[in-house]
């Protein structure tokens, strides 16, 4: 394979955000997955996001682990700095780099090998640290890039391309996330732009873990009738309890006031998401609730999209360890060193 | 041996002969018992009447009642290194009673508690036994169990102060500074004391070993190789530790923390200027370290042998993607879970080729604490301009035990060298950036930390191959330069990495002229020093090198062929040293003969001497391994 760089010409109507960047700076270069692959629809969403929210690309780390999901990051915001880490392993290095740099926006994407097999303690740890971050998982339930086999997210009972059954449980990462204290929890299905694209805009303005599990079936692997991350069968049960706006606070703050179908709630950073609720029974500010709720749903083989779980005046894992509002990595010696003084202070009382 | 023989030797016997500020003394006792302080406070008021002390802990993988030993070698020469032996036996631990007695030179010294008397077929000949009954004092002073075992210690403390000439208020004074503030303390440790004391006065007489006021401390310090590794990292300016609690390097991430609490909070907002992270694993922590140094952080973690094993991945990682890392490497007895609570230097290959693929990583090996506190500094400036892992391996024997060592020096001009970092004002000015792009001609490109420049200078970091711009690639002669590139950044290393230190052989002949010579690294210096000693006083010449840095400097494979043999010595079993040396330089394996130690106890100086002296004596040349158990 050889690396695929896009035209750089750019049609002068093009509409520009308030930086002055068109959603085509928001872009990487071309995708080598699959035609039809779902992963490439949640790049366009990532893009059309960023571009939305008028992020600068540059303050954005884009960080994956090993799989089809991990060589995304490629292909979206081609001004950004990524790391492609090891297979499993990115929420440690996306842990450690926020710890480096806390201004940065981290955006993890991964997949159901890298995240539920493999990294699935990387995982949990990294939720429950509450490291600022959107962690993407673009979950397809079927390993791509070696070609077919189950995952950890594959549910008990599915069939495989070549007919083999599942006989393992399946992970619900949504219900993990819940379980290990994610503070933004919300799923998704890859062919819903209108879902996605907000979910993904809040998850960035989200201070904390955020977490999106995003339903993308395989084309190639996990698309046949047996598969339940086929796009037929994620459209046929898709349960969606809610519609979701994010007014960031340079928009006008648009105010619906039909009660009892929308449901305001403020981040930390002043946006705002709009919550249009489907389903009266649903409230998203309840984590045992939501568990509940999707466990109840899913003994009914549906699947539960949406905004799941928020606590929008959550902290991180900076709040927890107290750091200086300074970046490290712009710490210098006069931050940094102690000096001779303080040295001979230490000598003497080694003595 | 009865007691009451003991306790009435003839007073004018005690001090003939005396052996003045130069034994061995050893303690055996139950681990959780309370000792381990006691026995510190032993060693440290030796200190305080100016006489040098090298203490080791050797203690067990457990926390309550299994067997662990203290020995104090009191040394006005300064010989810090293990010499061998033990002159005076403290035997608290029934459970090890045979082989501690069996452990006493011939002509030794036994103190044991005689509450109860032991048989005289538990004693040796050729030894003196000294009976208190502590016990019984104890039970008689205090009510509290708790107490009766804690006061127990500083009994003996005071009654062995007796018994060797250590000024009672070297002890007292040591009380204070370690209970300031703690005034019942002070003064119920100072009965116990007394206690002791007081005894030996009223019963007993000195015995011929024999503590004496000297100024031969000087302004040394004494302190733990872990700790001053940790104030190394605080210097050195790392911000980021991600660790993961595994015997014997727990203690440099934990007195790291200490530092940091003391040293590194913004005094205005009380927030903290680092971040510690306890990882879930040593997966986790070495992941964390690489996000950090990617992000222009210095970062490290400290883990053993078992857990550079599980970092492995991450290692080769951070070689072929070109990000800084330091490793603590604190070895100790493996292979697999090994012998956790003792030493040894047999991480060496797992830590200079960890990775798969072709990997090669730069070392520092420090020999005492001092050098610890230096290369902890300097291994963040390496690990940035060498953009990769740099490893600082230290063992049980430097990390855990308080060693004397000269006092930590600074210079306040001294600058972190950050490496090739380009910036956004270079970028903005139409630099030619290329992650991976050789520049200077010492292997080493630019790197650009994230969020530097809207649209220069962003790069997608992979562990994948890729073009001197980043651009994944797969061509075979793309592949091959960037592997050659590394290979020159390796060969930048060996100037960068601390030189190694030759010590001549001294004596008739003048210095350095002799064909033999001697490679030693690590916690192996001390007792080497005076192994050399011990040889040149039985006419056994040879030059010394210690080596210090790896890649190695030329100066290795030099010292080498100006020989004609060459002992190695090192504690492992496989003469890790020596396939280094062989594999990475044109050297003669025939001259090359090793000295090996491996037993989990630190290397003595009689060990290495004598095994030196036999193979000399042998006169022959070709290679071989002499090794261990004394």
């Amino acid at each position: 394979m050889t690396y695929i760089l896009k035209p750089q010409l750019h049609h002068p109507a093009l509409a520009k955000n308030s930086l002055g960047y068109t959603r085509r700076d928001y872009e990487g270069s071309v995708s080598t997955l699959c035609a039809g692959c779902g992963h490439d629809s949640i790049s366009a969403s990532i893009i059309q996001a960023c571009f939305e929210l008028e992020l600068p690309p540059h303050r954005v780390a884009k960080l994956s682990g090993i799989g089809c999901s991990s060589k995304t990051p490629d292909y979206f915001l081609g001004n950004s700095h990524g790391f492609n880490t090891v297979h499993g392993r990115m929420p440690s290095v996306l842990t450690g780099a926020n710890l480096a740099n806390r201004d940065l926006i981290y955006l993890g994407v991964s997949g159901d090998g890298d995240s539920a097999s493999i990294g699935l303690g990387q995982f949990a740890h990294a939720i429950r640290r509450g490291v600022n971050m959107l962690y993407i998982v673009e979950n397809n339930g079927v390993y791509g890039l070696t070609k077919g086999q189950f995952s950890a997210t594959s549910d008990k009972g599915s069939k495989s391309k070549r007919g083999v059954v599942n006989t393992d449980a399946g992970i619900d990462m949504v219900s993990l996330a819940l379980q290990m204290g994610a503070t933004f929890v919300g799923r998704s299905f890859s062919g819903d732009k209108d879902q996605l694209v907000p979910l993904i805009k809040a998850g960035l303005a989200h201070k904390g873990a955020a977490f999106i599990d995003c339903v993308s079936p395989c084309v190639q692997f996990n698309n046949h009738t047996g598969s339940t991350k086929s796009f037929d069968y994620v459209r046929e049960h898709n349960e969606a309890v809610n519609r979701l706006d994010v007014i960031t606070p340079r928009d006008e703050i648009r105010v619906d006031y039909k009660p009892g179908e929308t449901v305001k709630v403020q981040q930390h950073d002043g946006s705002i998401l709009s919550l249009h609720k489907l389903n009266d029974l649903y409230n998203p500010a309840s984590r045992a609730q939501a568990l509940g709720y999707l466990q109840a749903r899913q003994a009914r083989g549906q699947i539960v999209t949406g905004l799941l779980f928020v606590d929008p005046n959550a902290g991180d894992l900076h709040d927890a360890v107290g750091t200086v509002e300074t970046p490290l990595n712009a710490l210098g010696e006069a931050e940094l060193v102690p000096g001779a003084g303080a040295l001979e202070r230490i000598n003497a009382a080694l003595r | 041996m009865a007691d009451a023989a003991v306790s009435q030797q003839a007073p004018s016997a005690a001090l003939k002969g005396a052996r003045i500020n130069d034994f061995v003394v050893k303690f055996a006792n139950v681990n959780g018992s309370g000792s381990a302080s006691a026995n510190g406070m032993f060693a440290r008021s030796v200190m305080r009447m100016g006489v040098p002390v090298a203490a080791r802990n050797i203690f067990p993988s457990n926390i309550q009642g299994l067997p662990t030993w203290y020995e104090v070698r009191i040394t006005e020469a300064g010989h810090l290194g293990r010499r061998g032996g033990v002159d005076l036996m403290v035997a608290m631990n029934p459970q090890t009673w045979d082989r501690d007695i069996a452990e006493i030179e011939p002509g030794g010294f036994l103190f044991y508690d005689s509450t109860k008397a032991m048989p005289p077929q538990k004693f040796r000949d050729d030894i003196t036994v000294i009976g208190v009954p502590l016990t019984a004092m104890c039970n008689e002073a205090y009510e509290l169990p708790r107490e009766r075992q804690l006061f127990k210690n500083i009994i003996y403390v005071g009654a062995l102060a007796g018994l060797l000439g250590i000024e009672p208020e070297a002890v007292e004074s040591l009380i204070r500074d370690d209970f300031a503030g703690k005034d019942r303390l002070i003064k119920a440790n100072f009965e116990a004391l007394h206690m002791g004391y007081g005894y030996v006065r009223d019963h007993l007489k000195p015995l011929p070993l024999q503590v004496r006021r000297a100024d031969a401390v000087g302004d040394r310090i004494y302190v733990e190789g872990n700790q001053a590794a940790a104030l190394g990292a605080v210097y050195g300016g790392a911000t980021v530790c991600a660790w993961y609690p595994i015997t014997p390097s727990t203690s440099l991430a934990e007195a790291f923390t200490g530092y940091c609490q003391d040293l590194r909070v913004d005094p205005q907002t009380g927030k903290a200027r680092y971040a510690i992270i306890q990882g879930e694993d040593e997966i986790a922590s070495i992941g964390m370290v690489v996000g950090a140094g990617w992000n222009g952080c210095r970062a490290f973690t400290a883990t053993s042998g078992p857990g550079v094993s599980l970092m492995t991945e991450f290692i080769g990682l951070s070689y072929f993607a070109e990000i800084p890392a330091v490793i603590f490497d604190v070895q100790r007895g493996g292979p697999s879970t090994g012998m956790p609570t003792r030493t040894q230097q047999a991480d060496l290959l797992a830590a200079a080729y960890s990775g798969h693929g072709d990997t090669k990583h730069p070392m520092l090996l420090p020999a005492d604490p001092g050098e610890c506190f230096e290369m902890g500094a300097l291994a963040f400036d390496l690990a940035d301009r060498l953009q990769t892992t740099v490893f600082v391996m230290l063992d049980l024997d430097i990390g855990m035990n308080e060693w004397l060592t000269r006092p930590f020096q600074w210079d306040d001009s001294r600058r972190m060298d950050r490496g090739k970092v380009m910036t956004a004002e270079e970028l903005e000015a139409g630099a030619d950036f290329g992650r991976y792009k050789e520049v200077d001609g010492d292997g080493i490109p630019y790197r650009t930390y994230p969020g530097t420049h809207p649209t220069k200078g962003g790069y997608f970091t992979r562990g994948t191959s890729r073009n001197p711009y980043a651009r994944y690639s797969e061509e075979g002669a793309v592949y091959v330069d960037n592997m050659e590139r590394l290979l020159r950044k390796f060969e930048t290393a060996k100037a960068l990495v601390p030189a190694p230190i030759l010590r001549s052989a001294q004596g008739k002949g003048g210095g350095g002229k002799t064909r033999d010579g001697v490679i030693y690294f690590g916690s192996t210096a001390p007792a080497m020093h005076e192994a050399l000693d011990m040889l040149e006083a039985q006419g056994r010449r040879l030059n010394a090198l210690r080596v210090r840095g790896f890649p190695f400097a030329d100066a290795v494979t030099d010292f080498i062929a100006a020989h004609d043999r060459v002992f190695l010595v090192e504690q492992n079993r496989d003469a890790q040293l020596r396939t280094l040396i062989m594999t990475e330089g044109d050297v003669d394996p025939a001259r090359l003969v090793s000295i090996l130690h491996y037993d989990g106890t630190p290397i003595t100086a009689r060990f290495i001497a004598g095994a030196i002296a036999q193979r000399m004596a042998q006169g022959h040349t070709d290679a071989g391994h002499i090794e261990a158990a004394e």
